[in-house]
């Protein structure tokens, strides 16, 4: 096993990295910014290099830093968490010439997986369902009319570099298409520096569903189920479950199979995860490939008992998954929402010193954060400040565990998502177990101004 | 003559308006980026923008002076 390790990022799961590597025996090689000086993750590590100035491309995001660090520390590894660097190909193909792990898929991957269009094609190729859409590049608004014509209206138009929900827009008819095309061009150049476009049919309110696949280097490719995450604001993820409310055992077994295939088609190795959307039939769509550890990676522990993030490091060190797909049973119920450092209507961000904070304890409640009382938290990164998982042998003792847990839950000196996230899962759509991607839209929408950047 | 000031901290990403230039109550002048967001500040009022009081890229604290409109 690895000797030492560098974690490549910030906040909770820098922190929840360090963990297993502990437990694990591994020495941490922390990287940290000047405006993270005082976080947890700098504390915990068995060593700590400060590698720049708070704004991201001058410290989690310098490769050059990043791999001085590793020399210098002897590291023999390279986490890379979530965000960040982590599907950043270049950054994978650095590691390795540096002589050093990067504990994720080949970066050949990784870049294949970054495209969206290759994404679509390839799943095409490896028989998984896309939705119906175009494979090349769209030139212009023209040529973007005469594709959407032809799929039908209403359309997604996607961004193929995209994430986050950047440079992507449905839209209804050709006037809102042609009012639409060249703006979102235009900001996926800018923030991806490619604005290659490409067109979708939309599928009115699905269900994001996606399967976590461990894959070794020996071929085998095991699925250890669902996650849940259509509770989504601004096409971000704030709660999510495993296993789904929605899908029956037979829609289960053939996506899980279809991940498969899809890992099994592109030589993917370490943890990755295949997202879908299901529309109300129970038909699934491939979405895209994340080709990393998922910040909602907890749900899938804890009801699997297996640690992600030791699975992982195993993998990366060449070593055999030492379990089949028939050994890995769920059990029980498992729900994660994210605590972001925002106001609960307009999803504006609310910077600022925490003055205090009380996590909520008992059996069945976890805590992934990356702050404490005392700390600040900056403009310079995510609003995420930390995630609460629950555990309940049953999806309705889960539910009503995470809502006594969240009522209990106090961070006082900036505003969070707390009440938002209350309401949400006590709703009674949530309670059913039916709500859609739709739901925050729906429900928070008219009082929302907010825009994801 | 009002100043319009920073809602929140972050950075500078876009200034949106020259000196001398005519706004109107509720055209966007700045955008601010914090936490990976595009925070837009407004002028409450109309005139003519007298001084431009932050550069694009400059960290900046809530209540800072962004522009000055006159």
């Amino acid at each position: 096993m690895f000797k030492k390790v560098l974690i490549a990022n910030r906040g909770e799961i820098a922190r929840r990295i360090i963990r297993t590597c502990k437990r694990l025996g591994i020495e941490t090689v922390a990287i940290y910014s000047d405006a993270d000086a005082n976080s947890l993750h700098v504390k915990e590590a068995t060593e700590s290099f400060c590698i720049g100035k708070p704004p991201v491309t001058q410290s989690y995001l310098n490769i050059d830093s990043i791999l001085d660090v590793a020399k210098q520390t002897g590291a023999d590894a390279i986490h890379p968490g979530y965000g960040l660097l982590s599907e950043n190909a270049t950054f994978a193909k650095r590691v390795k010439d540096a002589g050093l792990t990067f504990i994720g898929p080949k970066f050949e991957v990784i870049q294949a997986m970054g495209s969206k269009i290759e994404a679509r094609k390839t799943m095409q190729q490896a028989g998984v369902p896309i939705v119906q859409g175009v494979n090349e590049p769209i030139a212009d608004t023209e040529a973007a009319a005469k594709i959407a014509e032809d799929i039908g209206y209403p359309v997604m138009l996607k961004a193929s570099a995209g994430g986050g929900g950047i440079g992507m827009q449905l839209v209804n008819n050709e006037q809102e298409l042609r009012k639409a095309f060249e703006g979102n061009q235009k900001r996926a150049q800018s923030f991806f520096g490619d604005g290659t476009m490409f067109i979708e049919k939309f599928i009115a309110e699905p269900h994001h569903i996606e399967v976590q696949v461990l894959a070794d280097a020996f071929g085998n490719v095991i699925p250890v189920y669902e996650r849940e995450c259509s509770i989504q604001r601004r096409n971000q993820k704030v709660v999510e479950e495993a296993p789904s409310p929605f899908i029956s055992e037979e829609t289960r077994k053939k996506m899980l199979d279809a991940a498969v295939d899809a890992a099994k088609h592109i030589g993917y190795t370490n943890a990755g995860t295949i997202e879908f959307l299901v529309d109300s039939d129970q038909n699934f769509y491939f979405l895209e490939m994340n080709t990393r550890l998922q910040v909602e990676h907890p749900v899938t522990e804890e009801i699997t008992g297996l640690d992600l993030v030791e699975q992982q490091l195993k993998m990366a060190n060449g070593e055999k998954l030492a379990f089949t797909r028939e050994d890995i049973q769920q059990k029980g119920h498992a729900i994660e929402v994210r605590i972001y450092a925002e106001h609960p209507v307009t999803f504006f961000p609310s910077p600022g010193k925490i003055t205090k904070l009380v996590l909520p304890e008992g059996e069945g409640i976890r805590h992934e954060v990356a702050v404490e009382t005392g700390n600040d938290v900056t403009p310079f990164y995510d609003p995420m400040i930390g995630k609460l998982i629950v555990f309940g042998t049953t999806r309705e003792e889960a539910c009503a565990k995470l809502a006594d847990a969240l009522r209990s839950y106090v961070v006082e000196g900036i505003q969070t998502n707390i009440p938002m996230l209350l309401e949400t899962v006590t709703h009674e759509q949530f309670l059913a177990g039916s709500t859609t991607t739709k739901f925050v839209e729906e429900y928070y929408l008219p009082k929302t101004t907010a825009v994801g950047k | 003559m009002t100043i319009v000031k920073a809602s929140m901290a972050g950075t500078v990403w876009k200034i949106l308006v020259k000196e001398g230039e005519q706004v109107t109550a509720g055209q966007d002048v700045v955008i601010l980026e914090s936490m990976k967001m595009e925070i837009p500040i407004v002028a409450e009022e109309a005139g003519t923008v007298k001084r431009i009081m932050a550069a694009e890229g400059d960290f900046i604290d809530e209540a800072n002076d962004l522009v000055e409109i006159g």
